[in-house]
């Protein structure tokens, strides 16, 4: 039989972004014996991408701000399908966190007196996101991580696990190869959390990185647990269009949250007309309102000023781009313009360092003279592996998830800023879940002979196909079919195609081959990634087609509205059935009253 | 602006291929479409000719610091080295980074820098810090925490490169962290004995190369390691120097 060589940990941690470097620190601190895998470099993971915030109300700038009113506004933004639980853990616990942060070596931005400066994005009533610059995810990350190589656990980099292994109903292991020369690795793991980011790969225009082939929901489905409101997807609405070769680059929400604004390519300041009736009251009324919203916001005064319209949630804002372009108002590469160019060009400089220079070096525009062309990128998937809010577990006993490859925190829709704070809020619960498990059990995991030669050999497969398919083809493929059936708007009769498409991919897949050695092979690496991203493409299409109605992210023309009393109970449910996907719809939990009554009062405030 | 200018440029790439024992250049022809850059040609490889070529990358905005070769000599992040820089009839070698050991193709082996990192003291503040810092004291700092860690700077330092000293020089990268760390305006610890004898920043002669390569503008030399070898130079060969400062700031760092 084929080697391979074993570690033994109580808590395997996979992926080392914020959740999965938060989890190991906390499950290590906590006496556990942790060992955390992730397929990049350490440092490197989606994290590192993250811009313009992290979500919390500290209220140093406005101090109105407090716990239920970010709980509020995460729920409201989800179009309350979120975990009311989480949301409000979320809410409560997010302070602290980023004071943790603090503590152990990130520098924010800090106001006149001192203090975490906060600013302004979508979907927030008040200034919440502490952040610095444009890079508040490389500030995470990096003092996560050498917080992390402090803390006595193993990392093993550039190191992907393709199995999960369960001895009777529990977790057991993991099973893995190392990038650099493909030698494989059994983890025998009384408990697994993980933490493996999100599903762009399956999509062209993205401002996901490779790894985000969904991993996590793969490994976890296979594994036994279920995956929830997968047919979440949120568009960012400002990608970079042009040109090409940067089609789908992120430009931060922190431009708009600056006093950045939308145009087309009539001159009109088109978010106005896209606000939602019901949130309207929250947002300027004209051009007036909301440049004395801005200058307030530089200057760090207080306005009774409303903010301005491009500050409405991702999901709204995307649409508003979307329909725009589609009836012949947008810029001459297919997007709209998101001009910052009015303000003092050095203050552009300071706050927007990474968006200036990105601008400049890839596409030759200087924003401080003139605006940017931007449009939806495929960005994050408020679905993932369903888990009980306080203990991040799964269904499946051992196996936990935290971050973006879990589902529930952020409902239909996640507000900018909220998923830095969901990364550390919920990583440390997962690593405290896990750590607390392992409590309960006594003997050392056993993983069957049998198990591991089933993996190996699938990891073999590629090699043996003699005249076996492109993978990067098959993953062509997969990109077309999903942007050109399941993208920002979607339709049933598109959607049944594109999952007939999707069969035909998926037998494309078993055939996928590879060629040489296992020494760092990304063409063998991505014959693996295919079965992930097609069991997350599965989900996506699978679930938006069941969700006969429009909310949040999921924008149906055939069921253009909201249909609360009919969908507004429920979540989907993915799982594995035999060889089957199996779709349910169960039963959202159900807000207690102390919070239920914050947004009944609202209704009725608005209806007087 | 004119759209699908289906004219495609040709350019030729001629990519280091091989492992640690052997290899030389193979030759691709790329198609070159407006606002292209190098990282995208070598995936237009991986994924047209050569699923196998291996290659390091991760956001493809510069934000990562993975994707670090050397791009006609040199030093650069792949996704930001733009193709019309080049010209038409130019060939463009990419290679891998030279200071570090080849696994294969363009990724080489940088885990000794993982290794340093872990020797630096952390953030150490005092326990009963008050936490109001302002904006003014926290700039410099900001300044080297942008680093991307994508070690072209330790890829250039003629210490690592050309006399391979990794054995007793933690080379500019972990410098601009290790001056992050004695600048932060709460941090207590004192990391000046480790900068002499076991990081040696003394062997740096400040050339400056590792600043011209920085892709965050890092004022590497002039910012982070002058001003720390300014500070060995008082704390360990000027007596009379370190106790007149230390009399006027009345002990503290």
């Amino acid at each position: 039989m084929t080697e391979y060589e074993t570690k033994e940990y109580d808590v395997l941690v996979i992926g080392a972004g914020g959740a999965g470097l938060r989890a190991a620190i906390e499950a290590s601190a906590l006496g556990a014996k942790v060992g955390l895998v992730c397929k990049s470099l350490l440092g490197k993971a989606h994290t590192v991408m993250a811009e313009g915030g992290v979500a919390a109300a500290l209220a140093n700038v406005d101090q109105q701000d407090g716990w239920e009113t970010h709980f509020k506004d995460t729920m409201n933004g989800g179009k309350l399908l979120n975990n009311w639980r989480m949301a409000q853990l979320h809410a409560q616990e997010a302070p602290e966190r980023v004071k943790e942060l603090e503590r152990w070596g990130a520098v924010f931005d800090r106001t006149k007196d001192g203090k975490i400066l906060q600013r302004a994005f979508g979907g927030h009533t008040w200034k919440r996101l502490c952040h610095v610059g444009d890079r508040t995810g490389l500030e995470m990350i990096r003092t996560l991580q050498d917080k992390g190589v402090h803390q006595g656990f193993d990392v093993h980099m550039e190191c992907c696990v393709t199995k999960l292994f369960k001895d009777g109903d529990k977790i057991s292991g993991a099973f893995g190869y190392f990038r650099e020369d493909g030698r494989y690795i059994l983890f025998k793991a009384k408990a697994v959390v993980l933490a493996t980011g999100g599903v762009g790969k399956s999509f062209p225009v993205t401002s996901n990185s490779w790894e985000y082939s969904g991993d996590g929901q793969g490994l976890a489905y296979d594994a036994g647990a279920d995956l929830i409101d997968m047919e979440f997807v949120q568009f960012h609405p400002t990608g970079m269009v042009w040109p090409p070769g940067v089609r789908g680059i992120l430009v931060t929400e922190g431009v708009r949250g600056e006093g950045g604004i939308l145009r087309n390519s009539l001159g009109e300041r088109f978010m106005y007309k896209y606000l939602p009736e019901s949130t309207r009251d929250g947002y300027a009324a004209n051009d007036e309102e909301a440049v004395t919203w801005v200058n307030a916001a530089i200057a760090g005064t207080k306005t009774e000023a409303r903010r301005p319209p491009e500050l409405s949630t991702r999901d709204n804002v995307a649409r508003a781009i979307y329909t725009e372009v589609k009836e012949g108002r947008g810029s001459p590469h297919g997007g709209v313009f998101l001009d910052i160019s009015y303000q003092d060009p050095e203050r552009v400089k300071k706050k927007l360092p990474s968006m200036y220079h990105q601008f400049k070096d890839l596409a030759d525009v200087d924003i401080t003279a003139g605006p940017m062309e931007v449009g939806p990128t495929m960005h994050y998937t408020m679905g993932g592996v369903r888990v009980d809010a306080d203990t991040q577990m799964s269904r499946v006993p051992g196996l936990f998830a935290a971050g973006e490859c879990s589902g529930g925190m952020h409902g239909a829709n996640r507000l900018g800023g909220n998923s830095l704070s969901d990364l550390v809020v919920f990583g440390r619960r997962a690593g405290m879940g896990a750590a607390e498990y392992i409590k309960g059990i006594s003997s050392a995991p056993t993983i069957s002979e049998a198990d591991i030669k089933d993996a190996i050999e699938e990891m073999e497969a590629p090699f043996k196909r003699a005249d076996g398919k492109n993978p990067y083809d098959i993953m062509k493929e997969l990109h077309k079919t999903m942007s050109t059936y399941v993208g920002i708007f979607r339709e049933e009769k598109d959607m049944e195609t594109g999952i007939a498409k999707l069969q035909e991919i998926k037998e494309m897949i078993k055939h996928a081959g590879a060629k040489g050695t296992k020494a760092y092979n990304p063409g063998w690496h991505m014959c693996r990634d295919l079965h992930n991203m097609m069991i997350c493409s599965e989900a996506i299409a699978k679930s938006a087609l069941s969700r006969k109605e429009s909310r949040g992210a999921h924008s149906r023309l055939d069921y253009p509205d909201l249909n609360e009393t009919e969908w507004g109970t429920v979540n989907t449910a993915i799982s594995k059935d035999g060889d089957k996907m199996k779709l349910e719809h169960t039963p959202k939990p159900q807000m207690p009253e102390e919070l239920a009554k914050l947004f009944v009062k609202k209704k009725e405030a608005a209806s007087v | 602006m004119s759209e699908g200018t289906n004219t495609h440029r040709q350019a030729t790439l001629k990519v280091y291929r091989g492992d640690k024992g052997k290899g030389d250049y193979q030759t691709y022809k790329v198609p070159v479409e407006a606002g292209m850059v190098v990282l995208d040609a070598i995936h237009y490889i991986q994924q047209n000719y050569d699923p196998e070529l291996a290659v390091r990358w991760n956001c493809k905005a510069a934000k990562c610091g993975s994707c670090s070769a050397e791009v006609n000599g040199m030093p650069s992040l792949m996704c930001k080295s733009r193709m019309d820089q080049f010209r038409d009839d130019e060939d463009i070698m990419v290679q891998p980074l030279k200071t570090f050991p080849i696994i294969k193709d363009l990724v080489t082996d940088v885990s000794w820098n993982y290794e340093v990192n872990k020797k630096i003291t952390p953030f150490s503040p005092a326990a009963d810090a008050d936490w109001t810092v302002y904006q003014e004291d926290i700039e410099r700092v900001q300044e080297f925490r942008k680093c991307i860690e994508c070690f072209l700077c330790q890829n250039v330092c003629h210490v690592l490169r050309d006399h391979d000293r990794k054995d007793n020089f933690m080379g500019p990268r972990f410098l601009v962290r290790t001056a992050g760390l004695e600048m932060h305006p709460l941090d207590e610890a004192n990391r000046l004995k480790f900068l002499k004898d076991e990081g040696h920043i003394g062997y740096c002669n400040i050339t400056k190369c590792c600043t011209e390569v920085c892709p965050e503008d890092i004022h590497i030399t002039d910012n982070a390691i002058i001003p720390l070898k300014e500070r060995v130079v008082d704390e360990f060969y000027d007596p009379l120097g370190k106790f007149i400062k230390g009399v006027l700031s009345g002990g503290k760092k």
